[in-house]
């Protein structure tokens, strides 16, 4: 988005109006692959979906009601811890999840094939209801703030709720999509979605998105989750530099 | 795991997937062709002009569903890139409306319930979008 910006001297609305067809074609693109390949949890993401997008829905209405800057500046903060517990040697996957009854009543278990471990990975879905709220929050965080509810959904899932990483990051990925739908149709009616602009941007997502999901399933787990964490620093720092300016 | 083929959540994931991958192939067939033919009829020039030109704010768009129409017919790069674009948006809402339908056929209730929820708040912002 910067690079359209600075060299082209593109708008900044109509930037964010292609950053956003781009996060659409990043979701179809990895989610067509990874629910093919079934890592992503359909069923979880299903039930959050209802969370994110009222939240997104609350999110836009406040827009321009709340003041921007201090609410970068708490998902700052938020997001750096986030990368901090993350960070922490794993507790997640070895105990045991504390039952839950909504999970087993959603039927929100799963199980995915690990490539790169060769293996089964089954799991157990645990703090349902923490997992809604947090969706919701993330939802409304990214109708205000504009931003990907990816940063918070991947951790709510993999701490509270106990799902491996690489389920976190396919089923984040294919929430995400429909969420980001709703805002560009916003961004469209307003024409602001440019097609000689959009179309070459899509384009290239969409291929790009196909090769990193394929990528995914071949990695270690434990390198998705550093580059994950490394995405949190880069986007709490993003949101700390804009509380300040 | 079993392998039956015939197990009903798996059939769930191949209806869903076939979306995506249906939607993400035939969006990327129109965006390509869609500025192929833009060039190929001149619809990009030469120069800086030309970049801002196709980059700067006409205020022109969305037009309307008949000059979408209009413009697909008479085989217009622009319109094939916008009809590629909009399906692109509407991939996912395509997804959560036929895992309605899919849910339906397992007969599972609750997620008949849940994704029928997500699809009508999914409405009710484009509806609110629109008159926003």
């Amino acid at each position: 988005m910067p690079a359209a910006t600075l060299l082209l001297g593109v708008s900044i609305q109509k930037a964010i109006a292609a950053s956003i067809i781009s996060v659409i074609a990043t979701s179809n693109g990895a989610a067509s692959s990874y629910v093919r390949e079934r890592i992503t949890n359909l069923r979880l993401g299903m039930v959050l979906e209802i969370a994110t997008v009222s939240g997104a829905l609350v999110g836009a209405c406040l827009a321009g009601a709340v003041g921007g800057r201090s609410l970068f500046l708490l998902f700052g903060i938020v997001l750096g811890f986030t990368a901090w517990s993350m960070s922490r040697p794993k507790r997640t996957g070895t105990g045991p999840i504390k039952p839950d009854p909504w999970a087993d009543r959603l039927r929100l278990h799963g199980a995915f094939f690990d490539q790169a471990q060769g293996a089964e990975v089954s799991y157990r879905v645990g703090r349902t209801k923490t997992g809604l709220a947090v969706s919701a929050v993330a939802g409304v965080v990214s109708g205000l703030l504009g931003i990907g509810g990816g940063v918070l959904k991947v951790p709510v899932m993999n701490l509270a709720m106990g799902v491996p990483i690489k389920a976190c990051t396919a089923t984040s990925n294919f929430m995400i999509g429909v969420t980001a739908a709703t805002s560009a149709a916003v961004y469209f009616m307003r024409g602001e979605v440019l097609p000689f602009i959009a179309a070459p941007v899509a384009a290239g997502v969409l291929l790009g998105a196909r090769t990193g999901a394929r990528l995914l399933g071949r990695v270690s787990a434990a390198l998705v989750r550093r580059v994950f964490i490394g995405v949190l620093l880069v986007s709490a720092v993003q949101m700390l530099i804009k509380a300040i300016q | 795991m079993k392998n039956k083929k015939t197990e009903p959540a798996q059939r769930t994931e191949m209806a869903i997937s076939a979306v995506l991958r249906t939607g993400v192939n035939a969006s990327l067939v129109l965006l390509m062709a869609g500025t192929a033919l833009a060039f190929a009829r001149g619809g990009y020039g030469h120069g800086a002009d030309e970049v801002t030109r196709l980059t700067g704010s006409h205020g022109t768009f969305p037009r309307t569903l008949a000059w979408l129409a209009h413009g697909i017919a008479h085989l217009d790069g622009q319109a094939v890139i916008v009809s590629g674009l909009l399906l692109l948006i509407a991939t996912p809402v395509i997804r959560v409306a036929v895992s309605v339908w899919a849910y339906a056929k397992e007969r599972d209730t609750a997620y008949v319930i849940i994704t029928t929820v997500v699809l009508a708040l999914l409405l009710l912002s484009f509806a609110l979008g629109k008159a926003g």
